[in-house]
């Protein structure tokens, strides 16, 4: 019953946007301020990267939301996990064989390289502080899944988060403080396509790939280790 | 042929979002419930970055190859989609730690069982 | 090359079915993987190499990770 009121449902749906997909063409250009950022975009924010330079640069506003809302599902992790304590070793797991445990601790390091590098060179080449992050917090799921026993620090990991956020609101409140708006770009824009250029935009995907690194980390050793 | 050139990303889209949405209001477990918000938003992105596609058109990043803005794709939904990929990763932790709490306490996950449930 | 990407959308609507239709949640975990390795693919040939590397990063290994070890501290069948 509940399967053909859902089949019913959504067919409805389907045929509705069958009907208005025809009048979407594909691959004709739709909006036009996507062209005024790709013609403006290198003398205005100085990144060779123009998604970077659309994500911090005229939208930065909405990445410190985005962080908000990371932080807050952080948060909320934690707190739902409050009361449990933490197990020092799977009880019920076998140890992993030695050819196992050698590749984990050979490939951490450069897995963490491979991160650090994306979120360095994030506005002259595709990358940035998300993936970056996103490859970082992978190298730690694989020290946590090949190793037996190995856990990161508490402190150290609150203590990068913390610094990455206060430094992203940091930079945005200098800006207001020099008289002009938040998240204003005060340092010297440089030349397009090399490594210190763009002002404060690589400073800000520095900040956001520690960020939001150290909080997946931080995500993933509270769903493995805590338990009742 | 025609036609598969102009619509497969539409229509691959489309069918990622109608399933996605289909497993969310029939299935029972809170996992596969879960799994099926995934897969609605994966074809939710797919849908915006294909709506921003050019034909014949390049990535738009200004390598030292190509330094004049020719024929570029349009660079805001892929930056939307950044965003709303990060987002769902957040949402998507947050319903797991919820559903293992609610196993925790309630001994199963069938969404029918636990409506009956008495205080 | 449309045959090409014809293919890849008919392996991704086939994982999505295989989402809906198998019984044991692990193997649910690893098709919903497979669904983000192909959008991934599919995000490189629209032209968008950043959000491409945040979807193979995140939707292929930490979504993957997270779900396996729900599986594990839940229960591992569907009844």
């Amino acid at each position: 019953m509940r399967k053909l009121i859902g089949i019913l449902l959504l067919a409805i749906i389907a045929g509705g946007i069958v009907l208005s997909l025809k009048e979407i063409p594909f691959g004709i250009p739709k909006t036009k301020i996507g062209q005024h950022f790709i013609q403006k975009g290198i003398e205005e924010t100085g990144s060779s990267n123009i998604v970077t330079s659309v994500v911090v640069g005229y939208r930065g506003f909405d990445t410190l939301g985005e962080i908000t809302v990371l932080f807050t599902a952080a948060i909320g992790l934690g707190a739902v996990f409050g009361t449990y304590r933490k197990r020092k070793a799977d009880i019920k797991a076998e140890p992993p064989s030695l050819i196992v445990d050698t590749g984990c601790r050979f490939l951490f390091p450069v897995i963490l390289l491979v991160g650090a590098y994306i979120f360095f060179h994030g506005h002259i080449t595709p990358g940035g502080g998300f993936q970056g992050g996103a490859i970082i917090a992978s190298a730690f799921l694989l020290m946590y899944l090949g190793c037996m026993g190995k856990r990161i620090k508490d402190n150290t990991s609150k203590v990068i988060e913390v610094l990455g956020g206060v430094t992203f609101v940091g930079l945005g409140i200098i800006g207001l403080l020099i008289g002009k708006e938040f998240l204003f770009n005060f340092l010297p824009k440089g030349e397009p396509g090399t490594l210190l250029s763009a002002g404060i935009i690589p400073i800000i995907y520095i900040a956001i790939g520690l960020k939001v690194g150290s909080e997946l980390s931080g995500i993933i050793d509270n769903l493995i280790t805590k338990s009742q | 042929m025609n036609f598969l050139n102009n619509y497969i990303f539409y229509i691959g889209a489309f069918s990622l979002i109608f399933i996605g949405l289909y497993i969310v209001l029939v299935k029972k477990n809170l996992i596969k419930v879960i799994i099926g918000l995934n897969i609605l938003d994966t074809g939710i992105y797919l849908f915006l970055i294909s709506l921003g596609y050019i034909t014949e058109g390049t990535a738009p990043i200004f390598s030292k190859y190509s330094l004049k803005a020719e024929n570029m794709v349009d660079p805001v939904p892929q930056a939307l989609v950044l965003t709303a990929i990060v987002i769902g990763v957040a949402i998507l932790a947050l319903a797991v730690t919820l559903a293992i709490k609610l196993y925790e306490h309630y001994g199963t996950l069938d969404l029918r069982k636990i409506k009956e449930q008495k205080w | 090359m449309v045959i090409i990407l014809t293919i890849l959308v008919l392996f991704m609507i086939v994982s999505a079915v295989a989402v809906l239709i198998f019984k044991d949640l692990m193997n649910a975990v690893i098709a919903s993987c497979m669904i983000s390795l192909i959008a991934a693919i599919l995000f490189y040939c629209l032209q968008a190499p950043d959000v491409a590397m945040a979807e193979a990063a995140i939707g292929a290994a930490l979504i993957t990770g997270i779900l396996v070890i729900a599986v594990k501290r839940t229960k591992r069948f569907e009844e």
